[in-house]
């Protein structure tokens, strides 16, 4: 089964101009990228009010190497990684992970799409050990298990909660407010 | 004594009062500031808005010194089983006033991961609206305790 | 215990492992001692207390010869002095519990110590006390209500959450901000961290024990945050900063309030330079205590005053700038060992920068609008809702519905008090965000406390975790 990277939904005509596909030429940085994993896209997210964004969306095959080269090309600052669950969209998860080069100012944005029904995907803190809490939230939050991950246990919940709560799926848990003296319960 | 003049239960009476003012001019308080209300709660007790006025800058670190606890801050379904442990190790007599809207009802939080008012968790005497409530709502608050305190009975 | 997945490899199938077989000849006592052991594990005779606790079963630390977490603590990645690999026996070490509550946590921090004596040989954070399921909730608010949660993750620096998130929306909107409401935002966002540096101070001093420090840091705070409640109606967790602008315009007489702020806080700066710069007892505790190096800093994300107090040149001001902020002079002060004194040294230097930027703001306050004029996504004037039914219907759809935003993602970050401040949004053309995540930088920081406190002293670790200057609704949300 071919792990297709994800379909990416964005504006068409919008405020951003998007590029989808393929490595922006004469950008030597992302060139090496695209070099240590040939199956991934990039993408450029320009707003009017912003500095230009990258995105490489890439495979769960191909994303440890990828990742070990953003370090390589001096992306070594770790800046954050989280999940986000397309329901409804296959592959459901994503792994958003933001590294920073200092040394060349720039951001870089990596995403790796993870299907609902196997959701594993490769551990990216022998790279970055800043991504270790942020992968047991995800954990957590969401149920994507990272192979490889020294302490994958549960971090903000509770250790015997049952379920991942950022889940499209799992109720906001809201409890109905009642006012004292109110007729019908709202 | 209770004789032929006095009313009876005058002593009892007295004696009621006096304690009732003791327990109210050295209330101090159980450290047990979780989030933003904590911010504010410290904020009364520094110099500005001055709780030592009325003999409670002190805040102990163990319960077991403390005879009041102002949960301060949003209380998460991890945070409930601590909370009680607490409440419990607390001796009596002890109040507690729940600080902020999180703490009472649950706030603006109605989900998952938080207790929807800790008065599901312990018994509250005194409830202090506000996100956060200012230092004089909560002094407000405070001061209701004690006036509470000071029309009630010793043995609760 | 059974739900939690097997640890090396994260399968959730595994079975538990069984304890290792020993290698001891059997004795009687050893026989008798496994005995009661194993009655323990059957949960027969386990005594009510131990249920009553607050036992978390996988995240407690594991005995030393396989926690797998440890090797990754104690920094394979980069090359630590201190740590030695001949043990003494277990005998000798005692694991301790601080907190969640605590008066020197700063907030529901657990950390589990491993002691010899006074020494600290592991640390480890256990969060989730202050979880609040905030990003759970923004998705269900729509993007005007957005900043009422967002500000209270970091709640000693509500503007800077408000900012990164707003300035996240109007990315994916593209709409163009009027200058007054860009120079409005930098004048309260730098307030904000002097005031929150302020407190920094306060608690720093409490921990430590000079607890007059306490009691003066809220002094000049509260002139501050006198000029927040005139201005946005809160002394805290503001919802002032929105996507489009602002809420309102500056009241009459500010100027006044900004000048009163730049003459009396450093005053009360300078009077606690006086007493802290060259007193021995806060250089004993501070000078040399905590030291991260750069290294450390970047693999582990850790951004902000830490990082700039072991040498990072790096603020997000200066970097990548937002709101205009580099229209204004002011430098960015380094510190040189990553000590807790540098820490301390660099966030007193901060807030006098950040004074500088208020006093800029000051004067050159731009006229004109504080808050886009696309009436698609800011509300109109309250009297002109009176005079057009346009401007009715506008403000009716802003506020039951919410305005939409189209399809995207983008991820903003700002440099708060604490450090890098991010907000990651994904929208899908709705009203409501599909994904707010927002990266706290006291997340990474609490994360980085084992490098920080490996082989300290006791009274050491008090100081360095008060130096790092974790806010836990950042940590938990």
């Amino acid at each position: 089964m071919t792990d297709e990277a994800p379909a990416l939904e964005t504006a068409d005509g919008g405020v951003g101009k998007v590029r989808p596909g393929s490595p922006p030429p004469a950008d030597p940085v992302l060139s090496t990228l695209h070099a240590a994993a040939p199956a991934s896209r990039f993408e450029r997210f320009e707003p009017g009010n912003g500095p230009a964004q990258d995105v490489v969306i890439v495979d769960r095959a191909g994303y440890h190497d990828l990742v070990s080269a953003a370090h390589s090309e001096r992306f070594d600052t770790f800046a954050d990684l989280c999940g986000v669950d397309y329901l409804g969209r296959k592959p459901r998860f994503e792994v958003v992970l933001n590294v920073v080069s200092h040394p060349m100012r720039r951001r870089l944005r990596i995403r790796v799409g993870i299907p609902g029904d196997d959701p594993t995907v490769a551990t990216v803190s022998d790279v970055y050990p800043g991504a270790n809490f942020f992968e047991r939230e995800a954990y957590d939050l969401f149920g994507i298990v990272f192979e490889g991950h020294p302490d994958l246990t549960r971090i903000l919940m509770p250790d015997d909660w049952e379920g991942h709560p950022l889940r499209k799926d799992y109720a906001v848990g809201s409890v109905p407010v009642q006012f004292k003296g109110a007729p019908h319960a709202s | 004594m209770a004789g032929e003049t006095t009313p009876p239960g005058m002593m009892l009476t007295t004696l009621e009062k006096g304690v009732n003012w003791a327990r109210t001019r050295s209330m101090w308080g159980a450290v047990f500031g979780l989030a933003c209300c904590a911010i504010e709660m410290m904020a009364t007790g520094a110099a500005h808005n001055d709780l030592g006025r009325f003999g409670m800058e002190v805040f102990r670190a163990s319960p077991r010194q403390a005879d009041l606890m102002i949960v301060a801050g949003r209380v998460s379904q991890k945070m409930a089983p601590v909370l009680r442990q607490v409440y419990d190790q607390m001796s009596e007599p002890k109040w507690v006033i729940s600080m902020g809207a999180c703490a009472s009802t649950g706030g603006m939080f109605n989900n998952y991961a938080l207790v929807q008012g800790v008065d599901q968790v312990v018994p509250v005497d005194i409830y202090v609206p506000g996100c956060p409530p200012g230092p004089q709502s909560l002094m407000h608050g405070i001061l209701t305790l004690h006036d509470k305190i000071m029309d009630g009975e010793i043995v609760r | 215990m059974s739900d939690t997945p097997d640890r090396a490899t994260g399968d959730l199938e595994a079975p538990i492992a069984e304890p290792p077989e020993s290698d001891e000849l059997e004795s009687t006592v050893a026989t008798q001692r496994r005995a009661v052991h194993e009655i323990w594990l059957a949960g027969t005779e386990e005594p009510d207390w131990v249920k009553a606790g607050t036992d978390e079963g996988a995240q407690e630390l594991l005995p030393d010869t396989d926690d797998p977490g440890l090797s990754i603590q104690r920094g394979t990645v980069v090359s630590d002095d201190y740590v030695t690999d001949d043990y003494v026996t277990g005998d000798e070490r005692q694991i301790i519990n601080m907190g969640p509550q605590h008066p020197s946590t700063h907030g529901v921090l657990r950390l589990q110590l491993e002691l010899e004596g006074e020494t600290i040989r592991r640390v480890k954070p256990i969060i989730g006390y202050l979880h609040t399921g905030m990003e759970k909730t923004a998705e269900t608010l729509t993007y005007l209500q957005g900043p009422t949660n967002v500000t209270r993750m970091d709640y000693l620096s509500p503007f800077h959450n408000e900012l990164a998130y707003s300035l996240a929306v109007e990315q994916l909107l593209g709409v163009a901000l009027p200058p007054r409401a860009d120079a409005i935002r930098v004048l309260m966002t730098e307030l904000n961290r002097v005031a929150s540096h302020l407190l920094w101070l306060a608690t720093q001093g409490m921990d430590i024990g000079a607890i007059s420090m306490m009691l003066y840091g809220w002094r000049e705070r509260e002139i501050v945050l006198e000029f927040f409640e005139k201005t946005t109606g809160l002394r805290m967790n503001h919802n002032y900063i929105r996507p489009g602008g602002v809420a309102a315009d500056l009241p009459d007489g500010w100027e006044a309030d900004v000048e009163r702020i730049l003459r009396e806080v450093p005053v009360g700066m300078s009077e606690y330079r006086e007493i802290l710069d060259e007193n021995p007892i806060f250089l004993d505790r501070t000078v040399g205590i905590g030291i991260i190096t750069q290294e450390e800093c970047r693999a582990y994300g850790v951004t902000g005053p830490i990082a700039r107090a072991s040498g990072i040149d790096w603020d997000l001001r200066k970097a990548f700038p937002y709101s205009g902020i580099d229209g204004y002079e002011f430098d960015v002060p380094l510190g040189k060992h990553g000590d807790v004194f540098d820490r301390y040294l660099v966030r007193m230097e901060e807030m006098r920068q950040s004074l500088r930027i208020v006093e800029q703001v000051l004067e050159t306050m731009p006229p004109g609008d504080y808050r886009t004029a696309d009436r698609k996504v800011t509300p109109p004037p309250r009297k002109r809702i009176d005079e057009s039914m346009e401007a009715l219907i506008h403000h009716f759809k802003i506020f039951t519905e919410g305005f939409k935003v189209p399809a995207g993602e983008v991820y903003q970050a700002v440099e708060s008090p604490r450090g890098e401040l991010g907000v990651y949004l994904v929208a899908q053309g709705g009203a409501k965000p599909w994904r707010v995540h927002v990266r706290g930088p006291s997340f990474a920081h609490v994360q980085a406390l084992p490098m920080m406190m490996t082989d300290s002293l006791l009274a050491d670790m008090i100081s360095t975790l008060a130096s790092t200057d974790p806010v836990l609704g950042d940590v938990d949300r």
